[in-house]
């Protein structure tokens, strides 16, 4: 802290604690970066388009900007996708952008945006296109949910459905700011508007806050598959716009990233009457916890036997790897400054592998995904992230329909469902270790110096610095490229990933033989 | 198929871009800020510019890459980022205590109007800017030309703000460096040093953006050019820019303020962009060529005749900046291959006319530059008919799969493969090795398609 000027020394300080799991001290987050402190944080462009948005194969996104933004979010994420035949739509591999000049920041975009729009269905046909917003749209007062609207009548609204999102990157302070955009609107234009049930009527769930990274999702698809759960939409790793659509005939949402997607959740709650639980099906044991939630929410036998099979058949091949594993890495320490979720979930599997999580921490989460949802209520929202939109949602007239009863909900409650909660990270952590929000570089740095660990778990930025330190790193966003690690198969890579890095012999290497050893010299003796 | 709805059809596009061939301003010059020593690169807009910035650096070079930003928030972009900058500046130098923050400005601060001049002016009027350190800043608007235009607007910010004339001259030749690889060069520094000429690279990305593992994590790695050598730039006796696009500017601007005549020549990738580079840098610091240059020239020379009947009449897609397209295309043609497909997004004159004139042998050939000259256009290009070879970045790997076309990786970024760091595509050693990896890339696909009784030993 000395090393910070003093507003800066004073800010930070509420951002870096030390945990007790049985107190849960508060701490600050979602609040701006300091300017200067180098922080690893993106923009609400970031994380509506990039995030929220883009796993989705067949709506075509347009960025409303210069070209950097399209650019950079063009297939940086590994949001994998599977078109089920060679005719489907897959746009993922495409960058579409308006690629705004000079003109049309002095003369305005909205023309310029219309005409894209125009030569994207001429090309395309595509059942939608969405519209994302960056700097300079809001500024210079280019209202693109007008020229969607606009467009969507002069094509036609039979043939396609457009939308716009207003995500310019200053809104908020974090890609946070851009989930909760994005959530409003995919319940404003997608979730709900197609009610045919199809599939099987019986275990009907949804995943939410799955990206499908490395194929974290393929894998979540197996085994809910294997387990015979008819998974109906994932939010939105490998997904359609038919899958938002169809979302509401689900009984059971289950949020994975809690931060990105909790939004609809709980509108889907209002709304619908689908009851939500917290999942985190990173680690084989935790995987094994999703499932057997599952079948406790649906209480049928069948599924109970059906789920205790998959998970003993599993776990076989997953035993074996992870003792081969924990030979190499029991005992070893790990820190992890991820996003807004991963940096709780892979303490699981960190756990699975004999390790201590020594300190973590978020870019972007909030107080409940550090404190638990339990302190949402006393949660300020302060000016600068006051003007992101929240929407009000009613129960629908006609497709409400409360899946449990008060008093079903309440018995599966008390055995453990923890319906519409999530206990946070700092719950899992254990005393003593440091808790720390928007890490900066020199906070990274500095944690490095102290405490030497064995991985340390962060993003691209941080990669090679890190590294240069003599300390591997381990992606937990883009997982080097890896993946998936997400269900028993994932569970299985990450052991094996974890063990190579432990035991990767190069970085023995790092100081050259006449560096490290001290060089005797002869000395001639006269007498 | 990756790119399952791109097809031969063209329509006359107007306004949408898809896959360009170019990305935005800042990001060139957050990378040629990284070629002054001990700098740290500054992006006064909202955060997520430069964490994808950072991104996007990183992937290619798989180094660190630190740059900080004024983080704006919906406030200060309504009422300007006067004092998220001065108080950015004051945490910077308290914390990392860089010899110079560079800051470029992003599409956000552009349209809001920040002065520049002015708001650093006020952080060294507060006192915000410790002695002996500098803050400099270019304007690099997002919606204003390419990376490739930031990047020429960091190095000529570097002569309006560092290079000073004093009365005595020195016997040194500046070399202006555009957009390339450190590998590269590092391959024009080496042959200046074999020509025994004094010279001045600036930005110098060697040393910095390809930094050796020792256990300690260096900030500011040991290359790049010091302030005190970039202020002696002003009293060199000629400057060399290589790449109009990257450093016409930057000459433009010594000679005024400094009156340092200069050359700009295009970066020496290829056989004759190499010997335009020699024959100048020869005239210019006034010594001769020495015999060990004569040789590595007679070597590339050899390995092309050699490999000629693999060259000849091969139908070439290219793709990227116009600084390595120019040469690119003039060594393609100087190995009797068919650039027949060239597109690039960043706008100018000179790619168009230079294009013209290296292609007037080449009827079929199609060149786009500016915009919506993208991968796309490319790409439709070659689904009416098709290319033997690829060269450029790594989103060419779309095209190559669907199209099962060979593919060399060239230009910015190369996300997914190593090497840039060692092997230089400049001099001839970088030619060379450029006509090998084309070699490679033809001769691989040929023993994988061919049929196998035509399956040969000796290619």
């Amino acid at each position: 802290m000395s090393k910070y000027p003093k507003k800066v020394a004073r800010k930070r300080d509420k951002a870096i604690l030390v945990n007790d799991p049985d107190t849960i001290p508060e701490i600050q987050a979602n609040v701006r970066t300091v300017p200067g402190s180098i922080t690893q944080r993106g923009c609400t462009y970031a994380g509506c388009k990039g995030v929220v948005l883009g796993p989705t194969r067949d709506i075509i996104n347009i960025t409303h900007g210069p070209i950097g933004c399209g650019f950079y979010s063009w297939l940086t994420r590994r949001n994998q996708t599977k078109p089920m035949t060679e005719q489907e739509e897959n746009f993922i591999t495409y960058c579409f952008s308006t690629d705004m000049q000079d003109s049309n920041i002095v003369f305005g975009g909205e023309e310029k945006l219309k005409q894209a729009i125009r030569e994207a269905y001429e090309l395309f046909h595509p059942k939608a296109i969405a519209i994302f917003s960056t700097c300079p749209v809001g500024l210079i007062g280019d209202d693109v949910h007008r020229v969607a609207r606009h467009m969507k009548e002069e094509i036609g609204e039979d043939k396609i459905n457009i939308f716009g999102f207003s995500c310019e990157g200053y809104r908020g302070v974090s890609q946070s700011a851009g989930h909760h955009i994005a959530n409003n609107g995919l319940f404003k234009n997608l979730i709900g508007r197609d009610d045919e049930v199809r599939g099987s009527l019986k275990y009907r769930v949804n995943l939410l806050g799955e990206y499908n990274i490395g194929g974290d999702a393929f894998e979540l698809e197996r085994v809910f598959e294997k387990c015979g759960i008819n998974l109906i939409s994932t939010f939105s790793g490998n997904s359609t716009i038919q899958s938002f659509e169809n979302a509401h005939t689900a009984d059971l949402n289950m949020v994975m990233c809690h931060r990105s997607i909790n939004y609809v959740a709980e509108m889907m709650e209002t709304a619908f009457g689908i009851p939500w639980i917290k999942v985190q099906p990173i680690g084989a044991g935790s995987t094994a916890k999703m499932l057997r939630k599952i079948a406790e929410y649906f209480g049928d036998q069948e599924l109970k036997d059906k789920v205790e099979e998959v998970i003993a058949d599993e776990m076989v091949e997953v035993e074996a790897a992870r003792l081969k594993a924990l030979a190499k890495t029991k005992g070893k320490t790990a820190m992890l400054f991820v996003g807004g979720s991963r940096a709780h979930h892979y303490q699981d599997l960190f756990e699975e592998l004999g390790m201590t999580t020594l300190s973590a921490g978020y870019e972007f989460g909030h107080r409940d995904d550090y404190e638990g949802r339990r302190v949402i209520p006393t949660i300020k929202i302060d000016a600068d992230s006051r003007n992101i939109e929240e929407i009000t949602v009613d129960k629908d007239p006609t497709r409400y329909n409360p899946r449990k009863t008060e008093e079903e909900l309440a018995a599966l409650d008390a055995n453990g469902m923890d319906f519409t909660e999530y206990e946070g990270m700092m719950k899992q952590m254990q005393k003593g270790t440091l808790v720390i929000d928007d890490l900066s570089h020199y906070e990274m740095e500095k944690l490095i110096e102290l405490y030497k660990p064995d991985v340390f778990c962060a993003g691209i930025k941080e990669k090679y610095c890190v590294q240069k330190m003599g300390v591997p790193l381990k992606q937990l966003h883009s997982y080097d490229y890896g993946g998936p690690y997400a269900g028993f198969k994932g569970a299985i890579n990450f052991y094996t990933d974890i063990e190579m890095i432990a035991c990767t012999t190069i970085w023995k290497e790092v100081k050259a033989p006449w560096e490290s050893e001290a060089i005797v010299e002869a000395e001639y003796m006269y007498n | 198929m990756l790119l399952r709805h791109t097809t031969a059809k063209e329509i006359d596009r107007q306004a949408l871009t898809i896959n360009p061939a170019k990305t935005c301003q800042p990001v060139g010059a957050m990378y040629a800020a990284l070629g002054i020593h001990g700098c740290l690169p500054h992006s006064h807009g909202s955060q997520g510019c430069c964490s994808y910035h950072r991104s996007a650096l990183t992937r290619h070079f798989k180094e660190p890459v630190v740059a900080s930003t004024s983080s704006f928030s919906e406030g200060s972009s309504v009422f300007g980022g006067l004092s998220n900058l001065v108080s950015a500046i004051e945490t910077i130098f308290s914390v990392y205590d860089p010899e110079v923050v560079a800051v470029h400005t992003t599409c956000l601060s552009e349209t809001i109007g920040d002065d520049m001049t002015q708001i650093i002016a006020k952080a060294y009027e507060d006192g915000k800017v410790p002695d002996g350190k500098k803050v400099i800043y270019c304007n690099t608007p997002s919606y204003v030309g390419t990376h490739v235009t930031g990047y020429s607007n960091q190095v000529a910010a570097f002569v309006k703000h560092l290079a000073v004339a004093t009365p005595k001259k020195r016997n040194v030749i500046n070399l202006v460096a555009g957009w390339m690889e450190p590998a590269d060069m590092k391959e024009i520094k080496r042959l200046a040093s074999v020509m025994e000429t004094r010279t001045l690279m600036f930005p110098d990305m060697t040393g910095v953006l390809d930094a050796p593992m020792t256990g300690t994590y260096e900030m500011y790695p040991k290359g790049g050019i010091t302030l005190a050598d970039m202020a002696t730039t002003g009293d060199s006796k000629f400057s060399i820019g290589l790449g109009k696009y990257t450093t016409e500017d930057a000459c433009v601007k010594m000679e005024n303020k400094c009156k340092v005549p200069f050359e700009v020549l295009d970066i020496p990738i290829g056989l004759k962009a190499t010997d335009r580079f020699i024959t100048s840098l020869s005239r210019h610091a006034n010594v001769p060529v020495p015999d060990a240059i004569t040789e590595e020239r007679g070597k590339l020379i050899d390995l092309i005749a050699d490999n000629s009947k693999y060259f000849y009449g091969k139908r070439v897609a290219l793709w990227g900046d116009p600084d390595t397209l120019v040469p690119l295309t003039e060594f393609l043609v100087s190995l009797d291959m068919k650039p027949v497909y060239i597109v690039t997004g960043t706008p100018g004159k000179y790619f168009d006319e230079q294009m013209a004139e290296i292609l007037k042998d080449i009827p079929e050939a199609k060149f786009k530059s500016g915009e919506r000259a993208d991968m796309f256009q490319m790409h439709q290009w070659i689904k009416q008919e098709g290319v033997d070879l690829l060269i450029g970045n790594t989103y060419g790997k779309y095209i190559a799969r669907d199209e099962n076309v060979p593919f060399v990786r060239l230009g910015f970024p190369v996300t997914d493969r190593p090497g840039f760091n060692f092997f230089p595509f400049t001099g001839y050693t970088g030619a060379a090795n450029l006509a090998i990896k084309i070699l490679e890339a033809f001769l691989d696909h040929k023993d994988r398609t061919c049929p196998e009784e035509k399956f040969e030993l000796v290619l």
